[in-house]
C-alpha cells in the first residue's frame, strides 16, 4: 500500500531544498529547476525509489494545467497595461509559439531520421 | 449570502467545477478548443467580474492551489527517469532540437518586440513565455518583467500549443514521436507536456526533458540576450 504521506514528504522536501537554494545561489534559476534536477539525480542514484514518489508524481502531473487557473486569472490585474497592445502581443504571441514548435521539431526529427539512416545504411 | 463568499474555500470548490466542466465539454465535443484550463479561466474571471468578489482575495484563496506549481513541477523528474533509457539513444537530436527552439524563441520574441516597439517591461515580460510558469514568472520578477503578464502569456503560450498541436504536425510533417515531445515541451512547456502525454508515454517522457532544458537554457541565454 502506498504511503502518501511519505510520497507527500520527498516531494515536498526536494521542493524545500530547490527554495533553498534559490535563496541562497545568486543565480535567476527558479526553485523548480533545483528541485527537478536533484530529485532526477536522487532517483537516478537509487537514493530516492521510484515507489517512494510514483503515486504523488502521477497525481501532480495530472493535475497540472488545473493548478495554473489561478495565475491566468491574475491577467484581470494586468489587462490595463496589455489593453492598448494586445492586437499586437497576440499576434507575437501566437507567432512565436508556432515558431518555436516547428523549430524544435523539425531539427530533432530530422536529426533522428539522420541517426535512424546512418545506423541503416541501405 | 456575504456569509457564504466569504468562505476561503469557496473559490477551490467553484474553480474545481469550472475545471470539471471544461473536461466535459472537452469530452463532448471534441474540439481543441475546447481546452479545459482555457474554459476554466474564462468562466472564473465572468464570475469574478458579474459577483465583483475581488481578484486578490481569489488568489490568496487559491495560494494553496498555486503553490504546488513548484513540486509538480518537480515531480516531472519522474517519467523522465522511467523513460530514461529511450532518452539515452536519441539524445543529441533531443539536445540540438532543444537548443535551437529556445535560441529561436528568444531572438524572435526579442526582434518583434523591438519592432514593434514595446518597452523594457513588456519585452522582460513576454521573453520567457515559451517556458513553464514555476521558472519563468520568477526569471521575468528578476529581470524587470511584470510576472502577471507573463504568467498570462505562459498559459496562452501552453493552451496554444496544447490546441495546435495535431495541426502543426500535420502541417509540417512532424511525425516522429520524439520531435513532437521536443516540439511540445520547448514550446509549450507543462500544457504541451499534458498534451504529449495523451499522445504517448514516450512524448510525454520526451516533453518533460525539453520543457525543464528550456527553462534551465532560458534561464542561462536570457540575462546575456538583455544585454543586447
Amino acid at each position: 500500500m502506498a504511503n502518501y504521506l511519505r510520497q507527500c514528504a520527498v516531494i515536498f522536501g526536494f521542493t524545500l531544498l530547490g527554495e533553498a537554494l534559490h535563496r541562497l545561489i545568486p543565480l535567476p534559476i527558479p526553485a523548480a529547476v533545483y528541485g527537478l534536477v536533484l530529485l532526477f539525480a536522487a532517483l537516478c542514484l537509487k537514493i530516492v525509489k521510484l515507489e517512494h514518489v510514483k503515486k504523488i508524481s502521477d497525481f501532480l502531473l495530472t493535475i497540472l494545467p488545473f493548478l495554473f487557473v489561478a495565475p491566468a486569472v491574475n491577467l484581470l490585474e494586468s489587462w490595463g497595461i496589455l489593453a492598448p497592445q494586445i492586437l499586437p502581443i497576440a499576434l507575437l504571441v501566437i507567432s512565436s509559439t508556432i515558431l518555436v514548435f516547428v523549430v524544435a521539431g523539425v531539427v530533432t526529427q530530422l536529426l533522428c531520421r539522420k541517426e535512424e539512416n546512418d545506423e541503416n545504411p541501405s | 449570502m456575504k456569509i457564504l463568499l466569504d468562505l476561503p474555500i469557496l473559490p477551490l470548490v467553484v474553480t474545481i467545477f469550472a475545471y470539471q466542466f471544461g473536461l466535459f465539454l472537452q469530452k463532448k465535443l471534441k474540439s481543441p478548443l475546447c481546452n479545459p484550463l482555457l474554459i476554466a479561466v474564462i468562466l472564473i474571471i465572468g464570475a469574478l467580474l458579474l459577483t465583483g468578489y475581488p481578484n486578490a482575495n481569489y488568489q490568496s484563496n487559491m495560494q494553496i492551489i498555486t503553490w504546488l506549481i513548484t513540486p509538480a513541477t518537480i515531480c516531472m523528474a519522474v517519467p523522465l527517469y522511467e523513460q530514461m533509457k529511450i532518452l539515452k539513444k536519441d539524445w543529441k537530436a533531443i539536445f540540438a532540437g532543444i537548443t535551437a527552439g529556445t535560441l529561436a524563441s528568444l531572438f524572435f520574441i526579442l526582434v518583434m518586440c523591438r519592432l514593434l516597439g514595446f518597452d523594457d517591461i513588456l519585452t522582460a515580460s513576454l521573453l520567457p513565455k515559451s517556458i513553464t510558469t514555476a521558472m519563468g514568472a520568477t526569471l521575468s520578477g528578476q529581470t524587470g518583467g511584470n510576472e502577471a503578464i507573463t504568467t498570462a502569456a505562459i498559459a496562452i503560450t501552453g493552451i496554444l500549443g496544447n490546441v495546435l498541436c495535431v495541426p502543426i504536425c500535420k502541417l509540417f510533417r512532424i511525425s516522429h514521436p520524439i520531435a513532437k515531445g521536443v516540439a511540445l515541451g520547448t514550446s509549450s512547456h507543462v500544457l504541451g507536456t499534458a498534451k504529449a502525454r495523451e499522445l504517448s508515454e514516450l512524448t510525454g517522457a520526451v516533453s518533460s526533458l525539453s520543457l525543464t532544458l528550456a527553462g534551465i537554457l532560458t534561464a542561462i541565454l536570457y540575462p546575456l540576450i538583455t544585454l543586447l
